[in-house]
């Protein structure tokens, strides 16, 4: 009996349709999100996330639609976020379908909302995104889809954050993201070592090596892409039958 | 037959009705003591605080309808805090008293594991079961939580372990209970659903 490491495919959202960026910007279509979803769904993921990354009140709607629309396609969890700054704006995404929901720039303006949206859905609920991008000789919180930085240390955020309520972290680190140049690895584990809670990590991948290494040197219990997916440039069971065979503990059956 | 789902806004509600429709199963919410007193078999699906759920239930009358089904023989399945829910009380919030169906508290996961438990685990299968017939001995399922029964007894039918052994599964006559998500367990999940209604739809025979 061991927890088995995740892979989470993830879907970044404008409106309808799942975007794809590097480093965060330069979007361009990726596909429909229910059809990805039941795809990832078939092949084995462990987990979806939706993140909305147009964010604006404009867009809500169409997001909940979205979530709607990927949920009924899931027999596994669904985690869905992107500028949720209030309870009630919390509890639309869960009613829509998600099992849990990610806070990043609002819970880095007022932290309690971390408390607040624990005591209402129970910290296995409430996922920390951390934006985190290198700069000088540490990695600091960027807010506002990776537009500027809050100013806060990521790993004193990450502690911070998970003692105010959070179940989860969600960690990407900008300065890999949509590169394919692996996981940032040292942030992982220093983050990992420091926080109590499971450990997402994200942005960079592009091998199945990427995976081991984030999971054996970074201490990642779990470990999220895109692109490579959407573009199946990586099947999710030929990673994780590498993992397998490597001796990662990975769910492989349906 | 017709599976009623106790509605106390708990968030997987959708969840567990798209799991059971996948299975050409009906089902309607059941939010009041008349309609629980009226159904023929009961789901008690959880997510969130020991606490309020407890004191949600009370508040709309809900506790000795729910008690009162299970003495009867009507076959109830509890999902996570609905298992929880069937002890006589939960460390997660001490001055609240549980359903009591079960004796024992719910105890809170030791510290020196990652908090909540989450992701995929498996189980240690301790005695045959209905529920969980046909489920393959490394069969992964999704938990979510940070307190467990870590003792149900006789009826204990499956343990998981995280940090210390829990009960995964319980069984013990028309009373059916799992700490894990099986409508969020791929088809591992959908197995154990199936099982539920197998035994459900034969006791509704009878």
């Amino acid at each position: 009996m061991t927890l088995a490491r995740r892979i989470i495919p993830c879907l970044d959202t404008d409106g309808e349709r799942v975007v794809k960026g590097v480093q965060f910007f330069n979007l361009r279509d990726a596909g429909d999100p229910a059809a990805l979803a039941a795809r990832y769904n078939r092949e084995g993921a462990d987990e979806l996330v939706v993140l909305d990354i147009a964010a604006s009140r404009d867009h809500r709607p169409t997001f909940l639609e979205t979530i709607r629309r990927v949920a009924v396609e899931l027999a596994i969890p669904l985690t869905a976020g992107g500028g949720v700054a209030t309870v009630a704006e919390g509890r639309a995404i869960l009613r829509s379908g998600a099992d849990k929901l990610t806070v990043n720039t609002a819970a880095l303006v007022r932290p309690e909302l971390l408390t607040e949206l624990a005591a209402e859905f129970g910290s296995q609920a409430v996922v920390l995104a951390i934006d985190a991008k290198r700069v000088g000789g540490r990695w600091e919180a960027f807010v506002r889809g990776g537009r500027e930085s809050s100013g806060r240390d990521a790993v004193d955020w990450a502690i911070e954050g998970t003692e105010r309520g959070a179940g989860e972290i969600l960690l990407t680190s900008m300065d890999r993201d949509g590169t394919r140049s692996g996981f940032d690895v040292p942030l992982t584990a220093t983050i990992a070592a420091r926080v109590t809670v499971p450990l997402i990590a994200s942005g960079g991948a592009d091998s199945p090596s990427d995976f081991l290494e984030v999971f054996e040197k970074g201490h990642a219990d779990a470990a999220l892409a895109a692109s490579i997916f959407h573009d199946a440039v990586q099947g999710l069971r030929e990673l994780k039958c590498f993992l397998y065979s490597e001796g990662v503990p990975v769910r492989l059956s349906g | 037959m017709k599976i009623s789902l106790v509605e106390y806004d708990a968030g997987n509600l959708p969840s567990v009705e798209r799991a059971l429709a996948l299975q050409g199963v009906q089902t309607e919410r059941a939010a009041t003591p008349d309609s629980i007193a009226a159904a023929r078999v009961l789901i008690l699906p959880g997510v969130g605080h020991f606490g309020q759920l407890m004191r949600t239930l009370g508040a709309r009358g809900l506790l000795a309808p729910i008690r009162q089904a299970i003495c009867g023989g009507v076959p109830l399945l509890g999902i996570c805090l609905g298992l929880q829910a069937l002890f006589a009380s939960s460390a997660e919030a001490p001055q609240d008293q549980g359903l009591d169906i079960l004796p024992g508290t719910v105890s809170a996961l030791p510290v020196t594991a990652k908090l909540p438990h989450m992701g995929w685990n498996q189980l240690r299968q301790v005695r045959p079961s209905a529920l969980l017939e046909g489920i393959p001995v490394n069969a992964y399922f999704y938990f979510a939580h940070s307190y467990a029964a870590l003792d149900a007894g006789e009826s204990a039918i499956a343990l998981c372990e995280h940090g210390v052994p829990f009960v995964a599964a319980l069984e013990r006559q028309n009373l059916f209970a799992v700490q894990f998500h099986p409508e969020k367990s791929g088809d591992a999940g959908a197995r154990v659903l199936a099982n539920f209604v197998a035994h459900a739809g034969a006791e509704n025979r009878v």
